[in-house]
């Protein structure tokens, strides 16, 4: 990896910005540079809302990309958006609990993955953010589950701290589904 | 002292604290209003002054008696908010106190957007307020380098008692990094001379920007310009990057200056002879650097997130010697690295000359780029 980007993106309280923010501290944690940053517009008040993180082994210029390398898309109007500006090899994971449709390009790495079914399966809807990130987890390792939950134990918000090992849970169900569906 | 990942407007408002700020004072404003809100939670807790004024027009004023303390004082805003306060910037410059601004700015004229922008520049770059005045602003493009800039912020503010802007945009603002804070810095018991504090035992200073008689202003005015003399010749700061004997140059500041870095980036992975200037002083702009590398490159690309107000200054200082192309994106939108790649291999290709204003070519450019886009 030199520089990779990803874009997750959903509706307004699907939890993508902190997904995005767990990202970030692990890369940080890990020694490499990293940007974060969010759409801010008024689109978020329940409407969509994106972040982009940028990892890095040297220091990065833009924060923003228009060809993301790795898009979790947890909604159909993310895949929509995404899906043309995805490059050749980009990873692109649809939340198939709220895309019902298949994926268009053939020359990508693509997952449909039930994300919402597999939160409230644990018991928590809310972590489908955290089940789409391990899933990337397998399809993209530039950062290993270790970091990402050595990351969300440091950052998770305390008044959140109880649903951490849930977290994990949902970390380890995301990259399960995905080792699965493509061996 | 460990790096931390901190949200732009939050990291700028800690750096202000550690760099010994005693008073704060504004109103809310998106996409500046986090760096308020830190104020809000920070400085009270330090035995320092935070005050949540009625308008901006108050918050600046308040601004100003502050400074005539002699304390570090500042306010931080976005576009619309600085310019209600540009009044008080005037009466600030005027008085010769120091004040450090910061704006993060957005899209505009007018109500415009929340969007990033740098619509302000000629605002911030040549007054803004009235009169003959001449502010320090400072363009930092990541949130370690704002973090460094606002402590020299103050330092340049006093040193000069002047107003030092230091100009961001929304994704700065907005944007989280990591970035290493300084340490604390102690607050000092020591008065400057020309500070209101109460004259026991001495004559009493008088602070103003009121004199009457002319000739009274114009020996101020002229002190003034005397003071900027020194600050364009001892405080020009800026970065190159990708600076191996370049034939096209491309400047860009802030948000804009760094998009453009990855464009140079990529652009020599494919073998363009690109470099990057990014000025951080936009006042007192780079002048001098730029006339060396009027010499050694053949075209010029100028990259900003307004219709070419750098452009203007970048033109004034080249005097014809080099081409000077522009790309701009504005309102709000923020030009994507693959836009700028665009554009520097269109640039590297094009070897006639421009006749009259670049804008009038790039804006044909943008016109059938967006009819494209959509």
């Amino acid at each position: 990896m030199e520089e990779t980007s990803i874009i997750i993106s959903g509706f307004g309280g699907q939890g993508t910005l902190f997904a995005g923010q767990v990202l970030a501290y692990a890369a940080m944690d890990n020694g490499y540079e990293v940007t974060w940053i969010p759409s801010y517009g008024p689109e978020m008040r329940g409407g969509t809302a994106h972040c982009t993180v940028i990892i890095s082994e040297t220091l990065i210029g833009s924060p923003l990309v228009r060809y993301p390398d790795i898009v979790l898309a947890l909604n159909l109007p993310s895949v929509d958006k995404y899906e043309p500006l995805m490059p050749e090899n980009g990873v692109l994971i649809a939340n198939s609990s709220l895309v019902n449709r298949e994926f268009e390009r053939q020359e990508i790495r693509t997952l449909l993955l039930p994300a919402n079914q597999i939160a409230e399966d644990i018991g928590m809807s809310r972590l489908a953010n955290m089940v789409m990130t391990g899933s990337m987890v397998k399809m993209e390792p530039i950062l290993t589950m270790e970091m990402i939950k050595a990351a969300l134990e440091e950052h998770i918000p305390e008044r959140h701290r109880e649903t951490l090992s849930m977290n994990y849970k949902a970390l380890e169900r995301g990259y399960a589904f995905a080792e699965k569906e493509l061996g | 002292m460990a790096k931390e990942l901190l949200k732009g407007n939050e990291a700028f408002a800690e750096a202000a604290i550690r760099a010994g700020v005693e008073a704060f004072f504004g109103y809310p404003i998106t996409p500046s209003t986090e760096f308020l809100e830190h104020m809000a939670r920070r400085m009270p807790k330090l035995g320092r002054a935070f005050v949540q004024a009625e308008s901006e027009v108050a918050a600046i004023n308040m601004v100003y008696g502050a400074a005539c303390t002699g304390k570090r004082v500042m306010t931080a805003s976005s576009s619309p908010g600085v310019s209600l306060m540009m009044e008080g910037i005037s009466y600030i410059a005027g008085t010769e106190v120091p004040a450090v601004i910061v704006n993060v700015m957005r899209g505009g004229p007018g109500l415009g957007n929340i969007a990033p922008s740098q619509g302000d520049y000629y605002q911030m770059i040549k007054g803004g307020g009235h009169g003959d005045y001449f502010p320090i602003v400072l363009a930092p493009a990541t949130v370690q380098e704002a973090v460094d800039y606002i402590s020299l912020a103050f330092d340049l503010a006093e040193k000069y008692l002047s107003i030092v802007h230091v100009v961001v945009d929304g994704n700065m603002g907005q944007m989280m990094e990591p970035a290493e804070l300084p340490p604390m810095r102690e607050i000092s018991d020591e008065i400057p001379e020309w500070a209101v504090r109460g004259a026991k035992d001495r004559d009493p200073n008088i602070l103003t920007s009121i004199y009457i008689d002319p000739e009274d202003e114009e020996i101020t005015n002229l002190r003034l310009l005397r003071r900027w003399k020194e600050v364009e010749k001892n405080e020009v700061r800026f970065q190159e990057y990708q600076m191996d004997n370049p034939e096209i140059l491309v400047i860009g500041f802030g948000t804009a200056g760094r998009v453009a870095s990855s464009a140079v980036r990529d652009a020599r992975a494919e073998g363009i002879p690109v470099g990057l200037l990014r000025p951080i002083t936009l006042a007192p702009f780079p002048e001098g650097r730029l006339e060396e590398l009027c010499d050694q490159v053949q075209r010029i690309l100028v990259v900003e997130m307004n219709s070419g107000m750098m452009l203007d200054d970048v033109q004034k200082i080249v005097k014809g010697k080099v081409p000077v192309e522009f790309y701009g994106r504005l309102g709000g939108v923020t030009p994507l690295p693959d836009e700028i790649l665009d554009e520097i291999r269109r640039v590297s290709k094009n070897e006639g000359e421009i006749s009259g204003d670049p804008r009038d070519e790039w804006m044909d450019r943008l016109e059938k780029m967006r009819t494209g886009d959509q």
